[in-house]
């Protein structure tokens, strides 16, 4: 029973808190794959029974998905450079893809403004339920977007405190899971709404 | 390996605490926004409690109704003022609103939060050998949901309105358009904000339940060494996860629907003759989704009841359970399948006979995994040394009622008798059979078992019984005869029946069942009294009362915030080693090593102490 004992199990169950931590991040996710996992059955439910609008995607969300992909891209970045210590980087990094999901949201916001000018409408007399659908799912993952900026702005907080490096990985680790989990699930709708629809 | 010593000496001081035993938290950190598993788990218990107490009685005052239509309801007009009409009967609308609060009440505040929330909060570290969840936090978040989840919904049922009225299930599009009754105003909107904010407690809590499980487990509790409670709750976690976000997603939409003009499940509605805007839409997408939650719902109810009974018939009849890998087995059968039934609820919304017949076969499998625990239930009790103590015998009343209502199931699961029986009350007889008792009998059990770990003192046994015996024959009192008036056709939510000839015959049963669920209910008072009376003044409690396994018991009477003082204890073998050929005592803790029982070790557990010593 030496204190060395007692270090390994502390350590052992500091890296089950760690763990624990990323555990709960991706069941979380889980739960938001079942949501639009509901939403796009439903969609695809609706659109079987018929009295179905066949809508154009903006052209503005293929730009916007760009956006988005870019923004995986540095949030990459930011991850690797924090592994390599590389500090400025990272900050640089977190910075652009704030940035970046900022544009995304305004060019969604955009995007539905085109939609309406197509006299495509979410609410009222003239709306089909297609509209909603679209509107709905484009909608609610843009809301998780502005979540994931918050957790962005966490992050880069932390970040220009310096207190992410590499051995300080777990924020930095679950924002950009989380982040790419939102840009992966984006790119599943344009597609899902691109040729299903 | 670098990563993780940073992580240890980062984490010194926020992993301390749990070694200061001593050191008093705030009033207020310790009793109200506790962190403590167990302190959480006693919050569920006695909000859980309360909302039974409510439920329960909005159930008394619809049996007044059917049991006694002609009764003179002026004595209730102190209480619910204006839904007394003014010929002192009760009014239609609220009787409505009886039915749809009591089966939302009971079925998700109840037996999901005061079920679930309960045992998995208070069992879950203490069995598996935790000091806490892991998330203290998102844990005291939980609760603080439903709390806050239970005000609104508490408060729906004062305003002039009335709360919803159309169902728990709440169909559009009589809960999508707000003129269609009274409570599907703004009652259905407290309802559909209360139940957003369930689900996000739900899912805080589930998530936290399976994390916990899967990481935070002590040296040598492998999966197969878990107690089945701790499997029961672990596969609850898991279907709650999976399916409250789709109860979410078509909440979501009803709002729209209701308030923002959306039409995704309204079409075709004429109110006074006039055609709403509302077009394009299906009533039945919403009923898909309802059921891809509701009947997984229905085990999320279910199994930490059939988890708890594991444990406590297996407890005392001080043997082993029997088919601990076919329980497991089974309770993952049941978990995958309840995700693949739910159309069974929906053979008369007009789906093609093929799609039913699917789901027909798909539902009839649930019989399988079903049966094999209720053998397995009846194989444990069979010639083992039964001690009857209160939540035995109520493990066992789960038993009996979990078979006499899991047989009908059988039944309404057949495409073509279900046609016949849908929305009778044969469905509520096997319902309230198979889900509502069960479930409750199984919390009745656990609260009886687990009370001397959680107040540190004794329940009252004679009262105990009282109690058991009353409920038991109570619930079949109530329940049975309903069997009949279903099969002859009887609809179920009907406010009076005495209007329809065919169905006047059935006005003494009515009677007769409504004073045996009065009968009943009042026997649930007696539990009350025992155990609020026993939380201050029952006779202190043993540490191990019941001589068992499992780890919970190794705890000090009044564990701290933290479970074990000093070193959480380490697992050598599973939970249900009752009654061991050869061994000194009746049961070998999961606490000592095969080095220690070499009189009692068999060729298996040989090889197990060989391991055990290489380590």
């Amino acid at each position: 029973m030496g204190v060395s004992e007692k270090i390994s199990d502390k350590i052992e169950r500091e890296a089950s808190i760690v763990l624990s931590k990323k555990m709960i991040l991706w069941i979380f996710i889980i739960t938001i794959v079942m949501m639009f996992a509901a939403w796009t059955s439903a969609y695809i439910f609706k659109r079987a029974e018929g009295n179905w609008l066949i809508f154009e995607m903006p052209t503005l969300m293929l730009y916007s998905t760009i956006v988005l992909l870019v923004s995986s891209f540095s949030m990459h970045m930011a991850y690797s450079s924090a592994k390599k210590d590389n500090l400025e980087r990272v900050k640089i990094a977190l910075i652009f893809t704030t940035i970046l999901g900022f544009i995304f949201v305004v060019l969604q916001l955009f995007s539905f403004k085109s939609l309406i000018d197509k006299e495509i409408y979410f609410t009222g007399k003239s709306s089909n339920v297609a509209a909603s659908f679209l509107y709905i799912l484009t909608f609610i993952h843009a809301l998780h977007i502005v979540a994931g900026i918050v957790f962005l702005l966490i992050t880069l907080a932390k970040s220009l405190g310096n207190n992410i490096h590499s051995k300080n990985m777990l924020t930095l680790e679950l924002c950009a899971t989380f982040w790419h989990f939102l840009d992966g699930l984006w790119v599943f709708l344009y597609v899902f709404l691109y040729y299903i629809r | 390996m670098a990563h993780l010593e940073h992580t240890a000496v980062h984490g010194h001081d926020v992993h301390d605490e749990h070694h200061e035993e001593h050191h008093e938290l705030s009033f207020i950190r310790k009793y109200i926004f506790s962190e403590d598993h167990k302190v959480i788990g006693k919050q569920f218990l006695i909000t859980g409690l309360i909302w039974a107490v409510i439920g329960g009685t909005l159930s008394m005052i619809f049996r007044l109704q059917l049991g006694l239509p002609n009764a003179d309801l002026e004595w209730l007009r102190p209480i619910l003022g204006e839904w007394i009409t003014p010929d002192h009967k009760l009014s239609q609308e609220f009787y409505l609103a009886l039915v749809t609060m009591h089966g939302t009440i009971m079925v998700f505040f109840v037996l999901t939060a005061g079920l679930s929330g309960t045992f998995s909060n208070f069992l879950i570290p203490l069995q598996i050998g935790a000091r806490d969840m892991a998330s203290g936090f998102l844990n005291m978040l939980s609760y603080w949901f439903f709390f806050v989840s239970g005000v609104l919904m508490f408060i729906s049922l004062f305003i002039e309105t009335g709360p919803a009225s159309g169902g728990w299930v709440i169909y559009p599009p009589l809960s999508a358009v707000q003129e269609a009754m009274p409570g599907s105003g703004l009652g259905m909107t407290l309802w559909l904000c209360a139940m957003a904010l369930f689900i996000i407690s739900s899912l805080l809590g589930g998530i936290n339940y399976i994390t916990t499980i899967i990481n935070l487990r002590t040296k040598g509790m492998t999966f197969d060494r878990l107690p089945l409670t701790i499997w029961a709750f672990f596969l609850t976690a898991i279907i709650g996860v999976l399916s409250f976000p789709v109860l979410l997603s078509a909440a979501l939409l009803l709002i729209f629907d209701r308030s923002f003009g959306t039409s995704f499940f309204l079409s075709d509605i004429y109110i006074n003759g006039h055609a709403l805007d509302h077009v394009g839409g299906s009533p039945i997408l919403f009923q898909h989704l309802f059921w891809f939650l509701g009947h997984p719902e229905v085990y999320i109810v279910l199994l930490p009841a059939l988890g708890i009974t594991s444990e406590i018939i297996s407890t005392n009849s001080r043997k082993p359970i029997f088919g601990y890998k076919a329980m497991i087995g089974s309770m993952i059968g049941i978990t995958f399948l309840s995700f693949i039934v739910w159309a069974h609820h929906m053979f008369v919304t007009g789906m093609n006979p093929f799609l039913g017949s699917i789901f027909m076969l798909l539902t009839l499998i649930i019989a399988v995994p079903s049966a094999v625990k209720a053998f397995n239930y009846i194989t444990t009790l069979w010639q083992g040394n039964l001690i009857f103590t209160p939540g035995m015998l109520f493990s066992i009343g789960l038993v009996s009622v979990f078979i006499s209502g899991g047989v009908t199931g059988i039944i309404l699961g057949n495409a073509a008798l279900d046609v016949h029986l849908h929305d009778t009350y044969f469905v509520v007889a096997h319902f309230h059979l198979v889900m509502g008792s069960a479930s409750f009998f199984g919390f009745m059990a656990g609260v009886y078992h687990w009370f001397p770990k959680m107040f540190g003192r004794m329940m009252d046994e004679r009262l105990g019984y009282v109690h058991f015996w009353m409920t038991f024959v109570g619930v079949y009192l109530v329940f049975f005869p309903m069997h009949y008036q279903g099969i002859a056709g009887f609809p179920r939510r009907y406010y009076t029946y005495t209007v329809y000839n065919a169905f006047n015959s059935f006005h003494d049963l009515e009677a007769f069942i409504s004073i045996a669920a009065f009968i009943t209910f009042g026997a649930q008072f007696i539990f009350g009294f025992n155990f609020f009376y026993s939380i201050f003044k029952g006779r202190p409690a043993s540490s191990n009362p019941w001589r068992s396994n499992t780890l919970e018991w190794t705890t000090p009477l009044h564990p701290g915030h933290g479970n074990w003082v000093g070193e959480i204890p380490t697992v050598y073998r599973w939970p249900y080693d009752y009654s061991k050929p050869g061994a000194e005592d009746d049961f070998i803790p999961q606490t000592v090593p095969y080095s220690q029982t070499a009189s009692s070790n068999t060729e298996h557990d040989a090889e197990l102490l060989k391991n055990e010593q290489s380590h």
